[in-house]
């Protein structure tokens, strides 16, 4: 399996597509400490960047290298090596190129401008953390699509449509079921519907480090005590791994049994 | 040289005869051992100098027009019993004590000091500390309470009582004064003029700063920090609030400071950060809003209704997570020249404000207003898109509501 992920990892660092990724989000990094000149701020906008961008482009790559290596796939299948392994290296291998080109590209940037000596360090930990996990979710997520789907057409429209589903349209019937139920006490719901969304999780996660006066209003009380306390930050990110591992073994699971 | 020194010997003997005449000693080895005997045998207009030492007494009455004057913070000890000191005279000064344990009651409001229907008092350098009330102003004219530290131990609000209150007061000063952990940091009902200046006013349980029919009152420079619900202004008319400093006041109902009826008023060049709400406004009209930074709040202005002919010129927005909430579609408020954080517009004329109005009221506030747990979707994606919708086409938020001509550079 590490043969195939260092194998994956090379040919995607080859492909010069993770040094775009990466130079992007060193520009962006550099760009947005330009302008903000301040650790703090930049964050936040940082933030809306991490929640939209990242898992689009996890998406959009997995999807993209599962159906180009395709080929070389079914060359690794006529070999003896275990089937699981092949798919967790090639998944792993772009995964793990996208999580360090984000971690790196946003990294060098802050730790120029004084990251260490700031107190906004752990909010931009916490934003790479959730932005490592969000890439391994979405990366997960696209290679169980092209698995599921010989046609590519299919499988890219899917992927697309997960990831819109996430991020905007769960988002909306969220806010219509809120709506239209506002006579009924919401909190817990609001819990619970945020915690099956990754997106919506790092969002609030972050969020409660940031915004915490608006948060504190009003519904405060139950999110101040379930997001704010370490009970509710560890919670979180048990939540995230189960994300993240819940599609691959599913990954593991179908490639196993999948006639090729 | 002869008249000189005779000169200079009368002016001894006149002002080292007042003085030693005039002065009354009191501590544990002198000849009046308690502060109730030195008022008691002390004339008009005396000094009474109180060492260094611990007094235990309480109802002390000071009666007459007298300097009372502790030397390096001598100790009163209510043993909470009850009122420690109270001033029914004219002309009295109170400097550097340290009070403690003032008794607790449910029935009546005992004080550290209370000062009733006196007129021309100083109240000056005192600390206070484990108390009920602190300084008690009742029925009182032109009087001074400078630079006393009020420090109160108050866990709930039904058995603790507030730092510096004013009560049918007029033309009193106070200033420099520190307050904290109490109900109401200072606390005013029915006075009228007074001064309130360069206090920090902080940790308290309810409010930092709360009046009610007070009129013609200016509050400046003054700091209220982290106080349970913030600052409470109702029912007053001509206030003036200039250049004060409301900062960390979080909580499900907390704010900078809550306008209720409140007419005629002018708030200048205050500053709110990191509140959940910064003012919150009902019920208050014809308030000039001017050169005020609202920094990291929550919502830096909630409008709750009933509130018209206000203006809000030159402020800075900046960073707050909302900037106006509003619960009605009606607007008499007037927004203009304000610099916002969160416009996007342009200024191709290069005359300093932004070619586009900009839209204070996001649709997202308006629901959050209407369904309070919709909060947690603040800053994603979907309500992006539909903020931006509303601002290209508002139907829910009020349509005129527009600073037409924001500013793009901060004010300074």
């Amino acid at each position: 399996m590490i043969k195939i992920l260092k194998y994956s990892f090379y040919d995607l660092m080859r492909s010069r597509w993770s040094y775009v990724y990466f130079l992007f989000y060193l520009l962006l990094g550099f760009v947005l400490l330009f302008l903000n000149n301040e650790l703090s701020k930049a964050v936040i906008t940082l933030m809306n960047v991490i929640i939209v961008l990242v898992p689009l482009i996890g998406t959009i790559f997995g999807v993209m290298y599962y159906y180009n290596s395709k080929e070389f796939t079914e060359l690794l299948l006529a070999q003896p090596i275990k089937r699981s392994s092949i798919f967790l290296g090639q998944y792993f291998g772009v995964a793990g190129s996208l999580t360090m080109s984000l971690v790196l590209g946003l990294g060098i940037p802050f730790a120029l401008y004084g990251l260490f000596e700031s107190n906004a360090i752990w909010d931009f930990s916490l934003l790479l953390i959730t932005g490592a996990f969000l890439t391994l979710i979405f990366t997960a997520v696209a290679f169980n699509i092209a698995l599921s789907n010989e046609n590519k057409i299919k499988g890219f429209g899917y992927a697309v449509l997960a990831w819109l589903f996430l991020a905007v349209i769960y988002d909306g019937l969220f806010l219509m079921s809120l709506i239209v139920f506002e006579e009924y006490p919401l909190d817990s719901f609001s819990l619970v519907a945020t915690m099956f969304n990754p997106i919506d999780l790092s969002r609030t996660l972050i969020l409660l480090k940031l915004d915490i006066s608006a948060l504190l209003g009003y519904t405060g009380a139950i999110f101040k005590q379930f997001f704010g306390t370490n009970l509710g930050l560890v919670m979180s990110i048990c939540m995230l791994l189960l994300w993240t591992i819940i599609p691959v073994w599913r990954l593991s699971y179908v490639a196993k049994r999948k006639d090729f | 040289m002869g008249k000189i020194s005779v000169l200079v010997g009368f002016f001894l003997l006149l002002f080292g005869n007042h003085l030693w005449a005039g002065t009354i000693t009191v501590c544990s080895s002198c000849e009046v051992k308690t502060i109730k005997e030195g008022i008691a045998v002390a004339a008009d207009f005396d000094t009474l100098l109180i060492k260094k030492g611990t007094y235990r007494e309480f109802n002390i009455q000071v009666n007459k027009p007298l300097t009372i004057i502790g030397e390096n913070y001598p100790v009163i000890d209510g043993e909470d019993q009850g009122e420690i000191i109270t001033i029914v005279s004219n002309n009295v000064t109170l400097d550097g004590l340290f009070i403690i344990n003032v008794g607790t009651s449910y029935t009546s409001d005992y004080a550290a000091i209370r000062v009733v229907k006196s007129e021309n008092f100083l109240i000056q350098n005192v600390v206070l500390e484990k108390l009920f009330f602190g300084i008690y102003l009742e029925k009182c004219k032109n009087g001074k309470v400078y630079h006393n530290k009020v420090i109160g131990d108050a866990v709930d609000e039904y058995n603790s009582g507030n730092g510096i209150q004013l009560w049918y007061s007029q033309n009193i000063v106070v200033k420099n004064n520190i307050v904290q952990h109490v109900r109401d940091g200072i606390y005013l009902e029915f006075s009228d003029n007074i001064t309130i200046e360069n206090n920090i006013s902080s940790n308290n349980l309810r409010y930092g700063l709360h009046f009610m029919f007070s009129n013609d009152d200016i509050y400046k420079d003054n700091t209220f920090e982290n106080n349970g619900a913030g600052v409470a202004v109702m029912f007053s008319k001509r206030i003036k609030m200039l250049g004060n400093t409301f900062k960390k006041n979080w909580g499900t109902a907390s704010f900078g400071v809550l306008l209720k009826e409140i007419n005629d008023a002018e708030i200048t060049g205050n500053t709110f950060e990191e509140n959940t709400i910064g003012i919150s406004i009902e019920g208050s009209n014809r308030i000039n809003y001017s050169k005020n930074n609202f920094v990291k709040n929550g919502w830096a202005i909630k409008v709750r209704g009933a509130c018209y002919t206000n203006t809000f010129i030159h402020n800075n927005f900046m960073y707050n997570s909302f900037d106006l909430a509003y619960n009605s579609n009606l607007n008499d408020n007037i927004f203009e020249e304000n610099y916002w954080s969160n416009y996007t517009g342009y200024d191709l004329d290069r005359n300093g404000t932004g070619d586009i109005p900009y839209r204070p009221v996001k649709l997202f506030s308006y629901i959050v207003n209407r369904t309070p747990e919709t909060i947690i979707l603040l800053r994603s994606l979907f309500m992006d898109i539909i903020d931006f919708s509303e601002k290209v086409s508002p139907v829910f938020t009020p349509d005129e509501l527009v600073d037409a001509k924001p500013l793009m550079k901060k004010i300074k």
